[in-house]
């Protein structure tokens, strides 16, 4: 996926190394820690003297919004802008040590929906900046369809996303656009709200921001609200989204910086992991995403067009709760590659028998390969059938393999003969037959 | 431009692929290309500059070139990039070809250009009227004219998928992967495809569906279309729009995949970067509903795909397509070890860059061993001005004496009781920087000087830095008052005869100004020979840099090598018909200076 979510704090810190180059006019004290737990908070105490000194704000940084209306930022103990750093150590212990249900919609301050639950395992601490409704703005930038948009608005906060269409002005940026044409249509487009005063730094603020949405590969960047004060900056809140492909360039523009799974998703499992390590490391393509592990239909697919109508087939014949796992294999992986691919599907397919007693299905499925040489990758399969044919036999695998592309009557022939000589269940088809229908010969068998 | 590409179209295949190059030839001499689709590859790294390709069962040479720019200036004609250089290279290759010019269509590879870039990119090429075909795709093909790299798979695919000859599909789709597949099934449900375009994974690409779509409108042989869409993005709509203004009126056949997307959250993503939905219009249900509302032809599910196909083409009653002769690839192929492109004996008479070597050798043909030279040295039949100089220059350099030092090597080697070749070989490996090399030197600095535009005191000034006298100029006894009759004669020659001696022109004024220094500072016999060398081959019409080459490669001590060779042969008889003893140096001509090695 090439946009991947970042931090709230990863965000601000690669606004604020790169702050003087964007925003020359404006400061921004860049205060800010992020903590697991209350004693990595005491910790950072000893390092940013401003954390014993100022009041505080503490909230979880965890990819997601409202936080809120939730009841998940620390901003008052009695009233207010009162919140010492005991306080503070002493709340996030409290929130990290049990599973929290957040919910992700709201009407109004009720919630709707069903909570996500889980453990809060990372938050930012920032000094609690008192400041008036007036001072507070939003601003974001992303990509839609083949133009740039930037969002601005006079007010900040809850206010924006509830009034959107009233209180937001959007521009629209080309591609090509030089940078005099965006500035221009920057400062020809402030929203009428802000006040006549703050106008032109509002303008350069956007400017910056724009330039730095842009430079910096973000995909997506919002803050919401920041506070200007004359030439002070605060970001109270922020989103950020990277473009990921742009990594190889941006070693050094975005430092150490992490891709988190959402709250409320499952970490990733082990398996995963290691899927991704090896995608990383080949030129080939390698993805696994568990959707059910205890569930009874298996896909080992090649491609990434193919993956998806297996899915879909799946799905339309079976309904998705049968379905454990989307992926997909491709590139001309080499033997050593898919060998470990398949082995890490055969050991979580292994695990457990079907809780109804069924046998359970794997789908070997792919198109015609343009270049990926068949006989080649199903060696590896072959070889991992080999490591796990008992535990095979065990759970119960009936194995259906539809396939072509260069050397492909040999890779069918050849995992046609491994199955039996394993004692396999096995059913195997070539470019004759049509793509998605092994799904249907699977479930109607 | 309603079509795509034609059988004339030829590629400029950035990136050495061989496997890729490969399939593409297989393919040109299955439909009976009369061109390789791949004209030249570049090959930034490589030191060869021609690359070996079957093209059925006999072997070709592509060649190679460091940079596209130099690609395109030596095949104008190639109108297609390929660029198969990885995502780290890709954007820059690809805008400095958009750059350079002249390029209807580029196809790129490479998955995961950044966003930004590719957006870039994309719109440049589309401004200059660039089709770009990806990023991340395995390209596009039209049948029976023009194959991009790896699509299509392999030749028993193609001919089992009907790729082989244009059908009557116009296909698009955005997964590779698929793109064969759908081939194959609109090979066995229909009469093949007209022109197939992969659209690339990306979530940014450069032409999109409607973009090809309106293209194959415009494409006679394309009686309907079939788009194969994903999850994720709005193009789909643009398709409806076209449909809806009248734009398009070809049938279509059209589904999204990513129909599963709906029951996760957007944790999971479901194939390609861009195959993602953000709003509800972009699911692949909401898109398959949309499109069946516009009258495009949408089956139940992608299951019901190839029964889809079949009544629509049906329905259309399309006249059969006659199936064409095929050459069939050999299935075992010898890569040649060597190759020649100067003589050739396989026929019946051995022949010099294809004159029989009885048209060249008795004196009526009126060839001399100059005509001989520029077949097999040049490849080229020089003028009579030409061989006449050669044979000149060969003449003049075939002896000067015993004392130098070749002549003495090979008369000391004859005394040994040596034989002819030994004897000739020893003398022979005497030449280079200091006994002979300076006809290469000369050629070499005075063009430089010349090239740059140096006056004779830069000239002077340069050759000091570099720290080497000038080659070419001084004798030990000669001066212009009493000048080498040799060099005259050259010089003469050449005043008569050349149609042009800029060269020379230019090393007499620095000839002036060296004699006035000291007066046998002139312009010697191997100064001369490299500097008129250069003179005939601008003349002949060589480019620059071709003549650089002959510099590089030493093409000029292989004049003097050929003549010296005459004198050092004759000086190896002389010996063995004097049967001169075995020579020793006398003791006393040896300064003796040995001291005791010191110890460390």
């Amino acid at each position: 996926m090439a946009q991947k979510a970042i931090r709230e704090y990863d965000a601000k810190s690669i606004l604020a190394r790169h702050w003087d180059k964007y925003f020359p006019d404006f400061t921004y004290a860049y205060e800010t820690v992020m903590v697991q737990n209350g004693t990595e908070l005491q910790e950072a105490a000893k390092a940013n003297a401003w954390l014993n000194e100022k009041a505080l704000v503490a909230k979880p940084d965890m990819l997601f919004g409202k936080r809120g209306k939730n009841g998940l930022v620390l901003f008052k103990d009695a009233k207010p802008g009162d919140v010492s750093l005991a306080k503070a150590v002493s709340w996030i212990d409290e929130k990290s040590s049990s599973e929290q249900s957040v919910y992700f919609s709201f009407d109004g301050d009720t919630p709707t929906g069903e909570p996500s639950v889980d453990m809060l395992t990372h938050f930012v601490v920032e000094p609690f900046t008192p400041h008036s409704q007036e001072e507070e703005y939003y601003i974001s930038a992303t990509v839609v369809g083949d133009h740039d948009m930037l969002y601005m608005s006079a007010e900040g906060g809850m206010e924006v996303e509830e009034g959107w269409d009233e209180k937001v002005t959007e521009v629209a940026f080309k591609i090509t656009d030089t940078e005099e044409e965006i500035a221009n249509k920057i400062r020809a487009n402030v929203p009428a709200d802000v006040a006549e005063a703050d106008k032109t730094a509002f303008a350069e603020f956007a400017i910056g921001f724009f330039k730095a949405y842009r430079e910096l590969n973000f995909a997506y960047l919002e803050i919401n609200p920041f506070v200007m004060q004359g030439n002070k900056i605060e970001l109270l809140d922020m989103v950020a989204k990277l473009d990921d492909t742009a990594g190889f360039i941006m070693v050094e523009e975005w430092g150490d910086v992490e891709y988190p799974t959402a709250f409320g998703m499952e970490a990733k499992s082990p398996e995963v992991e290691a899927i991704e390590e090896a995608d990383a490391k080949t030129g080939a393509s390698l993805k696994l995403t568990l959707l059910k592990p205890e569930a009874r239909i298996w896909t080992m697919v090649a491609g990434g067009g193919a993956s998806v109508v297996y899915a879909d087939t799946i799905a339309d014949f079976a309904g998705i709760d049968d379905l454990a796992n989307y992926g997909e294999y491709s590139g001309g992986p080499t033997t050593g590659e898919t060998k470990f691919y398949a082995e890490t599907l055969l050991d979580l397919m292994t695990r457990e028998k079907d809780a109804k007693g069924r046998d359970k299905i794997l789908i070997i499925g792919g198109a015609i390969a343009n270049f990926t040489d068949v006989a080649k990758t199903f060696t590896g399969i072959i070889q991992a059938f080999e490591e796990y044919a008992d535990k095979m036999k065990e759970v119960g695998i009936k194995i259906y393999v539809r396939r072509g592309g260069p050397n492909y009557e040999k890779g069918l022939k050849d995992i046609k003969e491994a199955a039996d000589r394993l004692g396999l269940y096995i059913e195997v088809y070539g470019p004759e037959t049509h793509v998605t229908d092994i799904v249907r010969m699977a479930l109607e068998a | 431009m309603s079509k795509l590409f034609t059988k004339d179209t030829q590629a400029i295949f950035w990136n050495n692929n061989k496997t890729a190059i490969q399939r593409m030839l297989d393919y040109d001499y299955t439909i009976k290309r009369e061109k390789p689709s791949v004209a030249a590859i570049v090959a930034p790294t490589a030191s060869n500059k021609f690359d070996k390709f079957f093209y059925g069962a006999d072997e070709i040479m592509i060649p190679l070139y460091k940079s596209t720019a130099e690609a395109k200036a030596a095949h104008p004609n190639a109108e297609s990039l390929l660029n198969f250089a990885s995502f780290r290279t890709a954007y820059d290759v690809t805008m400095e070809a958009l750059n350079i010019g002249g390029f209807k269509s580029i196809m790129i590879t490479a998955e995961g250009i950044p966003e930004r870039l590719a957006r870039g990119m994309n719109e440049e090429a589309r401004a200059k009227g660039v089709t770009v075909i990806g990023p991340a795709t395995v390209g596009a093909i039209a049948p029976g004219a023009f194959k991009i790299a790896n699509i299509g798979g392999t030749i028993d695919n193609i001919i089992n998928s009907k790729l082989h000859r244009a059908g009557s599909c116009g296909l698009v789709t955005r997964s590779g992967g698929l793109f064969n597949e759908l081939s194959n099934i609109i090979a066995i449900n229909a009469d093949g495809i007209a022109e197939g375009v992969a659209i690339g994974g990306d979530r940014f690409v450069g032409s999109v569906f409607i973009d090809n779509l309106l293209r194959m409108e415009e494409n006679p042989e394309v009686k309907y279309m079939i788009l194969l869409g994903e999850v994720g993005g709005t193009e789909e709509y643009k398709v409806i729009e076209a449909i809806k203004s009248d734009k398009i009126k070809k049938p279509i056949i059209a589904w999204c995949i990513g129909t599963i997307a709906k029951y996760y959250d957007s944790g999971v993503q479901f194939g390609h970067a861009g195959a993602s939905a953000n709003a509800e219009s972009e699911t692949a249900e909401y898109k398959n509903r949309a499109m069946a509302q516009a009258g495009i032809h949408v089956p139940a599910s992608f299951n019901d795909l190839p029964a889809k196909i079949k009544e629509v083409y049906e329905s259309l009653n399309i006249a059969e397509i006659p199936e064409p002769e095929m050459n069939s690839v050999p299935k075992v192929r010898r890569s040649k070890e060597f190759i020649c492109t100067i003589s050739d004996d396989r026929g019946e008479e051995c022949t010099y860059a294809g004159f029989p070597i009885s048209s060249v050798a008795t004196p009526d043909t009126g060839k001399g061993i100059g005509d001989v030279i520029s077949l097999l040295w040049f490849k080229k039949q020089y003028p009579k001005w030409a061989t006449e100089f050669i044979e000149t220059v060969i003449k003049t350099v075939a002896d000067h004496g015993p004392a130098v030092s070749g002549a003495h090597n090979a008369k000391v080697t004859a005394r040994a009781g040596k034989s002819v070749v030994e004897s000739l070989v020893t003398g022979l490996l005497t030449i280079g920087p200091r006994f002979g090399g300076a006809i290469d030197g000369a050629a070499k600095y005075f063009k430089h000087a010349d090239d740059n535009g140096m006056d004779p005191k830069a000239f002077l000034k340069y050759m000091k830095g570099e720290g080497v006298p000038i080659p070419g100029i001084g004798h030990r006894i000669k001066s212009l008052k009493n000048p080498d009759l040799r060099v005259t004669g050259l010089m003469n020659y050449a005043a008569e005869h050349f149609p042009a001696t800029p060269l020379l022109d230019y090393a007499r004024t620095v000839e002036a100004l060296t004699t006035s220094k000291k007066e046998n500072l002139i312009l010697n016999v191997d100064g001369t020979i490299g500097i008129l060398m250069v003179d005939m081959w601008r003349a002949l019409g060589y480019s620059e840099e071709e003549i650089n080459e002959f510099i590089e490669s030493g093409t000029l001590n292989a004049f003097f090598i050929v003549g010296r060779s005459i004198g050092f042969i004759g000086h190896v008889l002389d010996e063995k018909r004097l049967a001169m003893p075995m020579y020793r140096h006398p003791m006393d001509d040896i300064l003796y200076d040995v001291q005791e090695a010191e110890k460390i």
